[in-house]
């Protein structure tokens, strides 16, 4: 076979960056959306991810449902059980501290895990690719259509985000809440619902996440975890709070690895995005686009 | 007054059924095996068949009069994959439950953390776990009295695929290994056995047990060009590793993977992308390829057919291991009755025993009692084994 010219190699890293960035951005957006509203740091952020897959698995799968139905229904049930969180783990807490809610959230992460290995066992489990899996061959680099579509998912995601929070009332209602709870309740916005939605929306971005991925990398119960830390470390990087710091944070840290990967050593890819990571917040302690005023007035 | 006698009357009698049936089917007495396993936890898929056989295993050997007339009675712990708690398990299962030997545990770590409380107790441990460490106490560089081990160790798979290898005429290759323990072992005997077989390692490259992509690392080998990669993983990983390699068209790069390769839900998740594929594996993986004549084919057919209608799933080779395990002991209880002692040394004189994963004979100098020919040289074709020679 042909040897592989550098400039495609680096194609190749570039292309695979930025589809493992774009799970890292989704999940580091669904952080941010729970930030801003409650200001906790949501630890079950994964799980949504991995829920997204594994349901998504066993309705077009197992139970023949298409592609086109298959994929709302997981992230509407997907939602439901963001919704059940709120209602059954978040809200009934007396006098929360932001502490205690954050607490809480890892105690929903382990029970999420646990069931999920209950219903699914502890085997991966495979998403046939929406597209079909024949490469596509661009200048030497190999791609696969999948990541067409978690690339596409991102920006749709993006795309809606921005218009829900910045043209309809609702939008603008949740942006209130994280400005101030309380100057926005006392204009008539109901907070608790808005933490309601907020947790139903960033399950709903968890789960097209999951959703997406699995037909690359395969889903199985404990992957949560891990993409929950790579997306944290992409939300900060990116600013805590901030949508476009989020996806950037995550396109950032995805590429990182994967020329780390590729160029230096495999081995110690992980701390190349880790590094990078400490070396911007000693430059710019708030994150690439978060502010400094911002952070000051946060609780955590 | 009368709807509650009725029901003390009917639970009364609920009980005495009970206890006829129990008493129908009850063995004198009982022998206790103990057994450690990951049921739960990182390593939940070595430790759920091994669990599941062993079960498996004691259900059939009661039903059919048990050992000797005495019932087989298992007492299971679950370590999490955790060294801590398998050793206090361990000491339970000795100390409190007064088990006659110690089957598990599954992994190399909590394996190696409970040597010493096998030595220290005089019980005989049948480990499930592949490190030679197990097995080899370097202060000695004999065997630990006690302790014993089931799979084949990672220099066996590595020389399995080497002779291949250069059978094949082939010395230029990558390697590739995900960063958990099993990963690190076998990238350390593919690295100390290279020189033996002539082999030149181009590209050595890892990624984590939960990385969703290895596209890059398998770009950088299609860099340097090497005749084949081994890959040396468990878990989804692999499977990964498998499409990548597939979807960059490197098919004229030979891929091994290595024994952890060892199921058919692995071809099944690669979706088409395993075609081509070596590995080396037990007999127990391919037990309806082996030839009628091979010494294995009964108890490894029989296996399979017993674990597929019972569970519903395919088999792995972990679970082999712990039917082994088990079966020794059984074999020794059988012959000494539960005596450590006399267990111990029977296991230690075991000659020619037939098991899922070889022919085990053990000696003072060899608790393992396996040769590289415990694996056999499979690739994938048409979605399934098939023996090569």
């Amino acid at each position: 076979m042909e040897k592989i010219t550098l400039a495609s190699q680096l194609l190749q890293y570039f292309i695979t960056g930025l589809t493992v960035g774009s799970v890292y951005a989704m999940v580091a957006v669904g952080f941010n959306i729970i930030y801003n509203v409650t200001e906790i740091i949501n630890f079950a952020q994964g799980e949504f991810v991995m829920l997204g897959g594994l349901i998504m698995v066993f309705l077009h799968v197992a139970m023949g449902l298409s592609l086109i139905l298959a994929f709302p229904a997981t992230i509407v049930l997907v939602t439901l059980i963001g919704i059940l969180i709120d209602r059954l783990a978040i809200r009934p807490i007396r006098c929360p501290s932001v502490l205690t809610l954050i607490i809480a959230t890892i105690a929903v992460s382990i029970i999420i895990k646990g069931t999920a290995s209950f219903i699914w066992g502890k085997n991966p489990f495979d998403l046939p690719a929406f597209s079909g899996r024949n490469p596509i061959n661009i200048l030497g680099a190999v791609i696969q259509p999948q990541y067409f579509w978690v690339i596409g998912f991102l920006v749709v995601t993006a795309v809606a985000l921005s218009i829900f929070f910045d043209r309809t009332i609702m939008g603008k209602a949740m942006s209130a809440c994280a400005d101030n709870p309380n100057a926005a309740s006392l204009v008539g916005i109901n907070v608790k619902q808005m933490v309601l939605l907020s947790f139903a929306l960033s399950a709903a971005i968890g789960a097209v996440a999951g959703i997406t991925i699995t037909p690359i990398s395969l889903m199985e119960y404990d992957r949560g975890a891990m993409l929950a830390v790579k997306g944290f470390g992409a939300a900060i990087l990116g600013g805590l709070g901030s949508f476009p710091g989020a996806i950037l944070g995550g396109l950032i840290m995805g590429s990182i690895e994967s020329f780390g990967a590729g160029l230096i050593s495999s081995g110690y890819k992980d701390a190349f995005a880790l590094i990078v990571l400490l070396v911007i917040l000693f430059f710019k302690p708030s994150g690439l686009m978060g502010s400094v005023e911002i952070s000051r007035i946060k609780r955590f | 007054m009368t709807l509650k006698r009725i029901s003390v009357i009917i639970t009364i009698c609920f009980f005495a059924i009970g206890l006829l049936v129990g008493q129908a089917n009850a063995l004198e007495g009982s022998y206790k095996v103990g057994a450690v396993f990951s049921v739960t936890g990182r390593a939940s898929f070595l430790g759920d068949p091994e669990k599941k056989t062993v079960e498996m295993l004691a259900e059939k050997i009661n039903a059919t009069g048990g050992i000797k007339g005495k019932k087989l009675e298992l007492v299971i712990y679950d370590d999490e994959g955790d060294a801590t708690k398998c050793n206090l398990a361990v000491e339970k299962l000795i100390t409190r439950d007064k088990v006659c030997a110690v089957i598990g545990p599954s992994l190399s770590g909590p394996s190696l953390a409970v040597i010493s409380v096998a030595e220290k107790y005089e019980t005989p441990l049948v480990s499930c776990a592949a490190s030679y460490k197990i097995v080899y106490d370097e202060k000695t560089g004999k065997p630990y009295k006690w302790v014993f081990k089931t799979p084949q160790s990672d220099s066996m798979a590595v020389e399995a695929i080497y002779t291949h290898l250069k059978n094949r005429g082939i010395n230029k290759i990558a390697i590739m290994s995900v960063t958990s323990g099993f990963g690190a072992s076998g990238r350390s005997e593919l690295i100390r056995l290279a020189p033996e077989f002539n082999m030149n390692i181009v590209a050595d490259e890892k990624y984590g047990p939960k990385d969703t992509d290895m596209t890059a690392q398998l770009t950088k080998i299609k860099g340097v060009a090497p005749a084949a990669i081994v890959n040396w993983s468990i878990g989804p990983t692999q499977v990964t590793v498998t499409r990548n390699w597939r979807d960059l068209g490197m098919a004229g790069i030979t891929l091994y993977q290595s024994h952890g390769f060892g199921s058919r839900k692995n071809i099944e998740l690669a979706s088409g992308a395993a075609e081509g594929v070596f590995c080396p594996l037990g007999a127990c993986n391919i037990a309806e390829l082996l030839p009628a004549n091979h010494l294995q084919k009964s108890v490894t057919m029989d296996y399979m057919k017993n674990y597929m209608a019972k569970h519903n799933e395919p088999l792995s080779s972990f679970g082999g291991h712990s039917w082994d395990a088990l079966m020794l002991v059984v074999d020794a209880l059988k012959s000494v009755g539960c005596d450590k002692a006399a267990i111990r040394n029977y296991i230690e004189n075991q000659k020619g025993f037939v098991g899922q994963h070889g022919l085990f004979s053990f000696s003072p100098d060899d608790h393992n009692g396996l040769t590289k020919d415990a694996f056999k040289m499979v690739i994938v074709k048409g979605d399934d084994w098939a023996l090569v020679d």
